[in-house]
């Protein structure tokens, strides 16, 4: 049976500053607990600045409401790509990193300074680089700054502080790990969940070192040093970067995902094993599909792309697809223990669907797999992604697995943040309540709006495609629905920033009573470790359920691929 | 979130182990897939490539207007020369800040071999309604071998951002 971590005596001579969570159980270096907090708010600052870019880039690509002039929109699609993919989740993943390697294990905070200088770091390459891009015309470039359209060296600059300072933050995970385990602060194997985060810090360093070998000599050529940069090799290195980067999102909000429906609903992961080979399996292949940016790149032959694309056999997709089952399938071991057994689906409807933590988990699994995932492996295929290459179909997809699934996870796991870390009492409940269904569905909305529209050949990047003058008419509405989706989106981002902000500004200081936010005053986390092996394999708790829904999933996943390759056959013949 | 018993390698229940596999046996079909089409489908990514500079390409290019021009025409109120080549000849393509240069005139069901290049920033050649999407980088002499199978006017929309006039920059490709 589980337990919690042993509570060990504190080193002497180390810095004893820790307090013992009387939720949780867990000790909280105070260390930790700052550092958390630094970087949670500068998470939701650059949340802040890519939503009202969000907003305003989405209300032009609306082609009824068209509302930026071209150098704007070019402008703020470069500030929403650099703010989003990489600094709201960055900074929200160091945020969990100091966690995972410290409380987790009921670990100190070995090495503070290091860390506070990575933040600073992180910090002010973070806000040089929006600086930059809102004053220096020449800065707009969009996210990937394509060589050889040619940036201020301050653009490159910001990117290289804001790596340098990340890969200093995810070195203080592991010294964090190596000296927990030296001072034995955990026994036997380290959580689940601090595995999986320990997938996303490795993958983070050499996703980050990758984008050094990108970007240094880029900002070397912005100033003149270096005469030449080859694009093909550029976009090799960026893509290097910048996929793998959404990779430690990948393996980061898995991890997040564990942990939500453990708090939500007190699961004990079915098999250690299995979901720790998942996570294996992402940190061996998941790295290969950098390829998917060079697709139709010229200089490359198939049998390269082929076997990057596919990540040498799908493996990483295998990883995930093993995580969605297993997630699920202990989500409805530990309901149907508790006695919600009727039918196939009684433990689902009987989930707690009013706990944000519980409703942002379910919605950021259904957007990520069913959205994500199916079309992400689809428009990666060697062939398909001729159809697809920088149309709108390509932020389709990742509007659902960075928005709808990573984005939302972080979101739901902040509500428990708040009180647990940030010592506050959650305000506005009711909004909490309802902020994961907004936000999901407006995501949702974005999402199939990009990708109907960029099906029917719509580019992305684009401030006007009229100008092409071949659109059909069904593009109007298309992108009139990625144009309500992203209203509502961003409707459901405000009530976040609101939370979070009312929460931590006019609450006073409390310590957190109970772990559930509206459902109840149950401990669920406590609970897991309840579960006894027989319950977990009682004829009467397996997970059917899962299994029919994990194998609706693939007949949807075949289909939306098939039909693709269906499509590839009927345009002109290319070779 | 919590510390897993001492001994957590423990074999597969049944249900893990069928959903397992059957995931795998779909990885595997997607693997094949791919090759699969190489052999046997019509539309596969171009490979042939070549270095090249703007000057050279940019020689080549005049040298073919010249020899195949047929007319003109106007986009965006610049008049570019029509040219179209003999079946199965080399044909090229120029992408330039923010201009799709000459317009192409193919006819149906006939093989051409479509050279594409940029001379300054990356582009996108967009080929719709057809959509057809290939990157296309300055120093690489792309070439997609091309049957086009419908007949029209299509328009080259450019679907890499190529700073601010990048939504101007559309070209043509007839097929008689």
């Amino acid at each position: 049976m589980a337990t919690l971590a042993p509570t060990t005596q504190w080193v002497k001579g180390a810095k004893d500053d820790y307090r013992v969570c009387g939720v949780t159980t867990l000790k909280v270096d105070m260390h930790t607990e700052r550092l958390i907090i630094a970087n949670a708010v500068m998470a939701v600052v650059c949340l802040v600045l890519g939503g009202i870019a969000a907003l305003l880039i989405a209300l032009t690509r609306w082609q009824a409401v068209h509302l930026l002039d071209a150098t704007w929109f070019y402008r703020l699609l470069t500030l929403h790509g650099v703010d989003m993919l990489v600094a709201w989740i960055v900074f929200f993943e160091m945020a969990g990193l100091h966690f995972g390697s410290t409380a987790l294990l009921n670990a100190r905070h070995a090495a503070p300074k290091l860390a506070w200088i990575g933040f600073i770091m992180m910090t002010v390459g973070g806000l040089m680089a929006n600086a930059v891009i809102l004053f220096d015309p020449k800065s707009t470039v969009a996210f990937t700054a394509y060589v050889p359209l040619k940036a201020h060296p301050l653009f490159y600059l910001s990117y290289i502080l804001f790596a340098v300072g990340a890969l200093i933050t995810v070195i203080t995970f592991f010294i964090n790990l190596v000296v927990a385990k030296r001072e034995k602060r955990f026994e036997g194997s380290m959580p689940l969940a601090v595995f999986g985060l320990m997938t996303a810090a490795i993958l983070a360093t050499y996703t980050l070192l990758e984008g050094a070998t990108a970007i240094v000599p880029a900002f070397l050529w912005s100033l003149d040093i270096l005469p030449n940069y080859d694009p093909g090799i550029y976009r090799n290195f960026f893509w290097g970067f910048g996929h793998p980067a959404q990779q430690v999102n990948l393996a980061a909000m898995v991890s997040i995902w564990y942990m939500l429906a453990q708090m939500t609903v007190g699961i004990r992961p079915v098999n250690e094993k299995f979901s720790r080979l998942a996570f294996i399996l992402y940190l061996f292949f998941i790295n290969l599909g950098s390829a998917h940016h060079l697709l139709v790149d010229p200089g490359l032959t198939f049998a390269w792309k082929a076997v990057n694309t596919s990540y040498a056999m799908y493996l990483a997709v295998l990883g995930s697809m093993m995580h969605a089952f297993s997630i699920p399938a202990a989500m409805e071991i530990a309901l149907r223990a508790k006695g919600y057994n009727k039918g196939l689906f009684g433990w689902l409807r009987n989930g707690p669907w009013n706990e944000p933590g519980f409703s942002a988990l379910v919605m950021s699994m259904i957007l990520f797999g069913w959205i994500g995932g199916v079309t992400g492996v689809t428009i990666g295929t060697e062939q398909i992604n001729m159809l697809v290459h920088n149309t709108l179909r390509l932020p389709g997809h990742f509007h659902a697995t960075v928005v709808g699934g990573t984005t939302l996870a972080f979101m739901g796991f902040t509500y428990y943040v708040i009180p647990l870390i940030f010592r506050k009492e959650l305000k506005l409940k009711k909004w909490a309540v309802w902020q994961p269904y907004v936000y999901g569905v407006g995501s949702a909305l974005v999402s199939l709006g990009m990708i109907t529209s960029g099906l029917q050949g719509v580019s992305r990047r684009n401030w006007d495609i009229t100008f092409a003058g071949v659109v059909p008419g069904t593009v109007d509405l298309t992108l009139a629905i990625f144009g309500i989706g992203a209203l509502i989106a961003v409707t459901g981002g405000i009530m976040y920033v609101t939370i979070v902000l009312v929460s931590i500004l006019t609450g006073e200081r409390k310590e957190a009573s109970g772990l559930l936010l509206v459902s109840g005053t149950n401990n669920p986390l406590l609970d897991s470790t309840k579960l006894t092996d027989e319950q977990m394999e009682s004829k009467q708790n397996q997970p059917k359920g899962t299994l029919v829904m994990v194998f609706a999933f693939l007949v949807w996943f075949a289909v939306y691929y098939l039909s693709n390759w269906w499509l590839l056959g009927r345009t002109w013949f290319i070779r | 979130m919590l510390a897993p018993e001492k001994i957590w390698w423990k074999p597969l229940g049944r249900i893990e182990k069928t959903w397992l596999t059957v995931a795998l046996v779909w990885c595997v079909f997607l693997t094949l897939m791919m090759p699969l089409w190489y052999f046997m489908g019509k539309q596969n990514v171009p490979a042939e490539t070549y270095r090249t500079t703007p000057t050279q390409y940019n020689e080549k290019i005049n040298a073919f207007v010249e020899q195949y021009k047929i007319g003109e025409d106007t986009i965006n109120g610049i008049t570019l020369p029509v040219v179209e080549a003999p079946a199965g000849s080399d044909v090229y393509l120029r992408a330039s800040t923010w201009q799709w240069y000459p317009i192409l005139q193919f006819q149906k069901g006939e093989t051409y071999r479509l050279h594409i290049s940029s001379m300054d920033l990356q582009h996108g050649f967009s080929l719709q309604p057809v959509n057809i999407n290939l990157q296309v980088l300055p120093g690489y002499d792309y070439v997609a071998t091309i049957v086009p199978t419908t007949t029209g006017e299509f328009t080259i929309v450019c679907n890499e951002f190529c700073s601010l006039g990048h939504h101007t920059m559309i070209g043509k490709i007839i097929v008689k």
